[in-house]
């Protein structure tokens, strides 16, 4: 193995006192003050995580909309300048290749945020497609993932300071970061350089993530602290991140999806335009004629029980219907949760299902996702 | 720093031993509740079993992961810290007392040949 690779922020962590892991070769904090407390000030107040170790891919040129609808199984060429959508990337049997955001910079050029642990592949693949696509090659694909960086800023009182940020409007549409609704992202000077902020994020709160060059990415961090210290900014991990997605029922690369997996496997059948020709195609419009033979599916615990974890057997009486893909102690429901593969017909919520801890089994219900909701 | 109390033996595998008499009580260290952070489960074994030296006896898991428990003296369970059940968290906040996870019956004198005092423990955690 090669060693691990270390975002710009790694010695703003160790100063913090984050305990760090490897995480899709990267070595990144898992939690500062605790996963618990950092999962709580996201719910409650504010949290900043680093995110730099994932992927940002620049796709432009005048048939770059046209491409991505071909590439993605989402329509990237709906989306106005300043507009961002989840999209997913399939192989030709219909398997997730990748998990991404996509974001409308300029008319003819995309940013495409992709998982760490799939950027070469997603490279690769999207310029295989290039060369597929047209023989002119106007369309580029250019990998800047060495040289941004990103943090997420979670949380309900995060739009109370992080306008405070920059004193110039956006260069897109909009004059400051809280003026942008879900799923908008514009570009703001700060230290002489573009920054990118979108209001998306993991978490289930709202919040921003901001995309910027290495070379500013520890003082906007700061500043990010600095504002939020009234706000009850606490530094969060991939631990809390982790959580927090879990009780959002949002899949992760790699847990609920994999290229063994189809988009509508997952759950995530909104995010596929049937009403156009991508790869995949094919093989997802046979599995949404036939229907799937499994679908993932949120559930929680409904007694004391040890945490759900990966892997764990799904069971209905002595018939094995399933298995877990993730799962954890939820720290805002008190009460295990995860989620799992569920094969049909049992994929219902509402059903009543038993997961197996190492020998025993424990009760547990199929949910909604997402598995918390603000009251 | 973590705290390694002196009047306790300590294993490698992070468990720590305190000796009354016949009787020898077990739990987890500061240490480790600290690196395993906000316990949310603790699987015990049942009162009467028999322990060898080494024998994975039960689980502890966090938020994150589960990490298996080992006896780091043999003897038969006499007592099990049933308040753990409800309040994980005791592991927590206080590993060396309300956070005891067992309590085990010695036959004859503890051998403690495999275990480590506070500052060999200390420094096989690097805190030495």
């Amino acid at each position: 193995m090669a060693d691990p690779r270390r975002t710009a922020l790694y010695e703003t962590h160790q100063a913090l006192g984050a305990r760090c892991i490897d995480f899709g070769g990267w070595e990144m904090p898992v939690q500062y003050s605790g996963i618990v407390d950092e999962h709580r000030a996201v719910r409650e107040a504010c949290g900043l995580f680093d995110i730099s170790h994932m992927g940002e891919l620049m796709v432009g040129g005048a048939r770059a909309a046209e491409f991505l609808d071909h590439a993605l199984t989402n329509t990237a060429s709906k989306l106005g300048v300043g507009d961002a959508q989840y999209s997913l990337m399939c192989n030709d049997r219909g398997g997730v290749l990748d998990d991404l955001y996509v974001y409308r910079i300029a008319k003819e050029v995309y940013l495409l945020v992709v998982n760490a642990s799939r950027i070469a592949e997603d490279l690769a693949e999207l310029q295989r497609l290039v060369a597929e696509f047209e023989s002119t090659r106007t369309v580029n694909v250019v990998d800047e993932s060495d040289n941004l960086s990103a943090v997420a800023v979670q949380g309900p009182h995060v739009n109370r300071f992080v306008s405070q940020l920059f004193t110039v409007s956006g260069l897109i549409a909009v004059e400051r970061p809280t003026a942008l609704e879900k799923n908008q992202i514009d570009a703001f000077i700060f230290e002489g350089k573009d920054v990118y902020v979108s209001r998306t994020g993991y978490t289930g709160e709202d919040g921003f993530e901001l995309i910027a060059p290495n070379e500013i990415i520890t003082i906007l961090w700061e500043r990010l602290m600095e504002l939020g210290s009234d706000h009850g900014i606490k530094p969060a991990g991939l631990g809390a991140r982790d959580t927090l997605r879990m009780e959002m029922g949002y899949p992760l690369y790699g847990h609920e999806l994999s290229e063994g997996v189809s988009p509508l496997e997952a759950g995530l059948g909104f995010f596929v335009d049937m009403e156009k020709s991508f790869r995949g195609r094919g093989e997802l419009g046979f599995q949404k004629k036939e229907g799937v033979t499994r679908r993932n599916m949120a559930f929680a615990m409904t007694a004391k029980s040890p945490p759900p974890r990966e892997g764990y057997t799904v069971w209905i009486g002595d018939e094995e219907i399933g298995v877990v893909t993730s799962g954890t102690q939820s720290p805002s429901l008190q009460a295990g949760i995860g989620m799992a593969y569920i094969n049909q017909p049992h994929a219902k919520r509402g059903t009543d299902i038993e997961i197996e801890i190492r020998g025993r089994r424990f009760p547990a219900e199929l949910r909604k996702k997402p598995l918390y909701q603000k009251t | 720093m973590s705290s390694i109390p002196d009047n306790l033996k300590y294993t490698a595998s992070h468990e720590w031993i305190r000796i009354e008499g016949d009787t020898a009580v077990v739990g987890i260290t500061d240490h480790a509740q600290a690196e395993l952070t906000d316990i949310v489960y603790v699987e015990l074994p049942e009162v009467g079993r028999t322990l060898a030296v080494g024998e994975g006896c039960g689980v502890v898991e966090s938020v994150k992961t589960a990490s298996d428990l080992y006896a780091p003296i043999a003897g038969e369970i006499t007592e099990i810290n049933s308040a753990l059940e409800d309040a994980p968290e005791q592991v927590n906040e206080s590993p060396y007392d309300e956070g005891w996870f067992f309590k085990l019956k010695l036959s004859g004198e503890p051998d403690l040949s495999g275990t480590l005092d506070a500052a060999g423990y200390a420094s096989q955690i690097g805190e030495s």
